[in-house]
């Protein structure tokens, strides 16, 4: 393995670079995956039938609660990247954890949300609104459970092996998938939640 | 008992009992040849934990070979049905699956892998690097798509095969109108390989921007390397939406959702959109590789360079833009009104312009050439006509008016068989033959080669153009029989007997195959065909690591200008080199979602949990496993290139 010193850690070896790269095609590839639950979202938001539209089910509390715990996690794994760059694994450790920690609350309080949609009569059975509604939320949902899974086994090898130029590709491809995650979020918050509300 | 009833066969026959038989004693056959040969170790060793592009590709290739002769068999059974008015060979329910696995099969199980098989094997020789950017990841999209395939192949013997079309339109393909598992195989079969066809197309993505050769600048790139970056892009983008599409398909079969459905706010018509934003880029994911391989045989055997680089990238970047812009055309009398079709009559009539700019391309490389006629050029000279007969009668359909007359008619069959088997399968015979020596060490006898080459062209125009005449005349496609009154007969049996002739050259190919291995030379060095590009350059069988030393590049055809200017090259001295390990696990993966997705197909929740935690077991243990390659010692570098005849 050739080490380019010039460079971070995490873009020190070809096979790093190549690594990054291809992380950001599959991000190119996550944008069509969300881009098409919008798109059928939009064809299909009116197509309450006998159940309920967007308006009678959200709930502003616990949404506003979800978006402030993914954005500050989508801000603490920037911190925990700063702090890597800057070669202090501690910090790194700490910022990386109180991510996942921001994660989990948020995992908690969106399976507490979809509880509440089933229990107030919008299942994913009840209408093609619903189905499209569940459907995009819980790709979002079942992409951020993935990540606390991925992110921990990233977090123990960085906490056994330190940061090398592998631990460290691994972490900054995470919080490239964890931002990217943020950002379908703001989406899902403007255009499911808030035109819903409207 | 009651436990296995659902995996009965819901329409049964005597040919499906005896497909059962014959599956089963093939596997029989395999296994306990295996073990009597003792070849289980050489086999998991060397091909089922390969991370080598050249294997993988080999892989591919004989999964689309074996796949073409089960799509090909359908397409017998077909014409054979039809050949006849009120013929009582199949009955409706048995055509309409046989149809449906037809299209299937061969779009994604026979086309898919044959071109994702070639990009395989070329890519990495063209661009002279030793693998692609992720060799594992490759692995992996192989068994994905291999456990999909043999998923969907199954369905015909266990539970039922899809019955809805090879497009699945709801509700058609909802519970109500398809009660059999069979769509269930389709959602889940196709979903499997698309995620496999989707890491490919991430993989080459990577491969063809970091990993050319020094001083191959894009616009040096052979052209079959372009057309496969093109086709990438196109997979990239267009393959997510048939992941929704196809989750969603599956939530209204599997968990009573409401997407397609009819009552409930469902919208069928989303199903089509999806279907094909996604299906028609697909149909350029298949062409434009194929169009690559005629590049590249045409400017070999025309003995001279391709004759418009610019213009040629340019037309596939045109296309490729335009192939997500065109999709509403399969279904102009759907309903989305005059001002709608109007548009997407104007896209698709448009893509004609960049794909003539091709056809033009390649006479002007025929054009003062020096044209050796060898089988790959005979398929790349039939291909031009005929391809070109499919791309006209493509206009015509384009024009959304006319297209009332002959929507959903043999007509529409006819074309879309004279432009994919023209374009695709021919480019892919001919790559097959063009590559072979490269892949096998002996060249392919080329007599055989030509009779079958003129056999399949001249087959393919007599079983598809009577098809234009009868959809003209109104015969609807999917239909399993039709009168004595209608005058169809006539038609349909000039076109079983052409289905007849495609098999005969097909059965050719498969002699030609067994001739030559038995009776070829092996003496005929790393360049039997003349030709231009990097591929070329190394020797036959290719080392392992491709390259012994990285080439040099300063021209788009590096080889030719070693060969008749003296430029060097290869320069420097050989080193260590480094290689992936082989790894078992993407194997391991590939069976895990076939039986993840045969539970899920009969709804059996608790293996699908078992398998849903067992590939996410695979992937944690990837995750932790310290894997960071291997080196080849100089001294065994040295001795392979000795062995090969010397040192480049």
């Amino acid at each position: 393995m050739k080490i380019d010193h010039s460079l971070p850690l995490e873009y020190s070896t070809e096979q790093n670079r190549l690594k990054i790269l291809g992380f950001w095609i599959f991000l190119g590839a996550e944008i069509m995956l969300f881009a098409t639950l919008f798109a059928s979202y939009f064809v299909l938001v009116n197509g309450t039938g006998n159940g309920p539209s967007g308006a009678e089910i959200f709930e502003i509390t616990p949404v506003l609660a979800e978006t402030i715990l993914l954005l500050t996690s989508s801000f603490t794994i920037g911190l925990a990247i700063h702090a890597m760059r800057l070669g202090n694994k501690k910090a790194m450790l700490v910022f990386f954890g109180i991510t996942l920690v921001l994660g989990l609350a948020f995992l908690g309080v969106e399976i507490y949300e979809f509880v509440h949609y089933v229990h107030v009569g919008a299942g994913l059975q009840t209408s093609a609104f619903t189905a499209i509604l569940l459907t995009t939320l819980g790709t979002h949902g079942a992409h951020v459970t993935f990540g606390l899974f991925w992110g921990l086994f990233i977090l123990l090898q960085v906490k056994k092996n330190g940061l090398t130029p592998e631990t460290t590709n691994k972490s900054f491809i995470f919080s490239l998938y964890w931002h990217f995650l943020d950002v379908v979020w703001i989406f899902i918050f403007s255009f499911v939640y808030l035109k819903g509300m409207m | 008992m009651e436990f296995f009833e659902r995996f009965a066969v819901p329409h049964p026959s005597p040919a499906i009992y005896a497909s059962m038989v014959a599956i089963g004693l093939t596997v029989i056959a395999i296994f306990a040849g295996l073990t009597y040969f003792k070849k289980w170790g050489f086999l998991w060793r060397e091909w089922l934990t390969t991370v080598d592009h050249k294997r993988i590709g080999i892989m591919y290739l004989i999964s689309a070979i074996l796949m073409l002769f089960r799509g090909g068999a359908d397409a017998i059974m077909m014409r054979a049905q039809l050949a006849a008015p009120e013929n009582k060979l199949l009955d409706a329910q048995h055509y309409n699956e046989i149809f449906s696995t037809h299209g299937v099969v061969m779009i994604l199980f026979m086309a898919m892998p044959f071109i994702i098989g070639l990009m395989n094997f070329v890519i990495p020789l063209q661009i002279g690097a030793r693998d692609v950017a992720f060799p594992r990841l490759n692995a992996l999209s192989f068994w994905l798509f291999f456990a999909g395939a043999m998923l969907f192949n199954i369905s015909f013997v266990v539970g039922g095969s899809p019955d809805a079309g090879w497009t699945s339109y709801f509700p058609l393909a909802g519970n109500d109108f398809s009660q059999s598992v069979g769509t269930n195989y389709y959602m889940i079969a196709i979903q499997i390989a698309g995620l496999g066809t989707l890491m490919t197309g991430i993989n080459f993505l990577a491969t063809i921007l970091k990993m050319r050769a020094p001083g191959m600048t894009l616009m040096k790139m052979p052209m079959f390397t372009w057309s496969a970056f093109i086709a990438n892009i196109i997979i990239v983008f267009a393959f997510p939406v048939l992941t929704v599409a196809l989750a969603m398909g599956t939530l209204d079969r599997l968990f009573g959702a409401n997407f397609f459905t009819s009552n409930n706010g469902g919208m069928d018509m989303l199903w089509a959109n999806l279907f094909w934003v996604w299906g028609h880029p697909e149909v350029y994911i298949l062409i434009l590789p194929a169009f690559g391989i005629y590049s590249e045989v045409i400017s070999t055997f025309a003995r001279r360079n391709l004759y418009g680089y610019k213009s040629m990238v340019g037309s596939m970047v045109i296309i490729s833009v335009l192939s997500f812009v065109v999709w509403v055309h399969h279904f102009f009398t759907m309903g989305q009104g005059a001002f709608v079709n109007s548009i997407f009559s104007i896209t698709t009539m448009a893509i004609a312009v960049p794909t003539g700019v091709k056809i033009f391309n390649w006479l002007f490389t025929l054009h003062k050439g020096k044209i050796v006629i060898t089988t790959p050029m005979l398929y790349s000279l039939l291909f031009i006509p005929l391809f070109t007969i499919g791309g006209v009668t493509g206009v015509m359909l384009g024009m959304s008016a006319a297209d009332y007359q002959y929507h959903n008619t043999m007509f529409l069959v006819a074309h879309f068989h004279m432009v994919i088997i023209p374009g695709v399968v021919f480019a892919m015979l001919a790559g097959l033959t063009y590559y072979w020596p490269k892949m096998f060490g002996f060249m392919l006898n080329e007599r055989i080669g030509k009779w079958s080459a003129w056999t399949i062209g001249i087959s393919t125009l007599v079983a598809f153009m009577p098809m234009f005449f009868s959809g003209l005349d109104g015969q609807a496609r999917r239909m399993y029989t039709y009168s004595e009154a209608s005058g169809f007969a006539i038609w349909n049996m000039i076109s079983f007997i052409g289905a007849a002739g495609l098999a005969v050259g097909f059965a050719l190919i498969v002699y030609n195959i067994y001739y030559s291995f038995r009776y070829a030379s092996r003496d005929i060095g790393s360049d039997p065909w003349d030709a231009r590009t990097l591929e070329w350059s190394t020797h036959t069988p290719v080392p392992e690591y491709n390259f012994a030393k990285i080439p040099q590049i300063d021209s788009v055809e590096p080889f030719w200008d070693q060969k008749k200017h003296g430029k060097k090259l290869f320069e420097g001295e050989l080193e260590k080199i480094h290689m992936p390990n082989n790894s078992g696990i993407p194997f391991i993966m590939g069976i895990l979602f076939f039986l993840w997705g045969f539970s899920f197909i009969f709804a059996m929740w608790i293996p699908v949990i078992i398998f849903t935690l067992a590939i996410f077991g695979c992937m944690a243990y990837q995750s932790f496993e310290k894997d960071h390659g291997r080196y080849i010692p100089l001294e065994e570098v040295e001795e392979t290139e000795n062995k090969l005849g010397g040192n480049r």
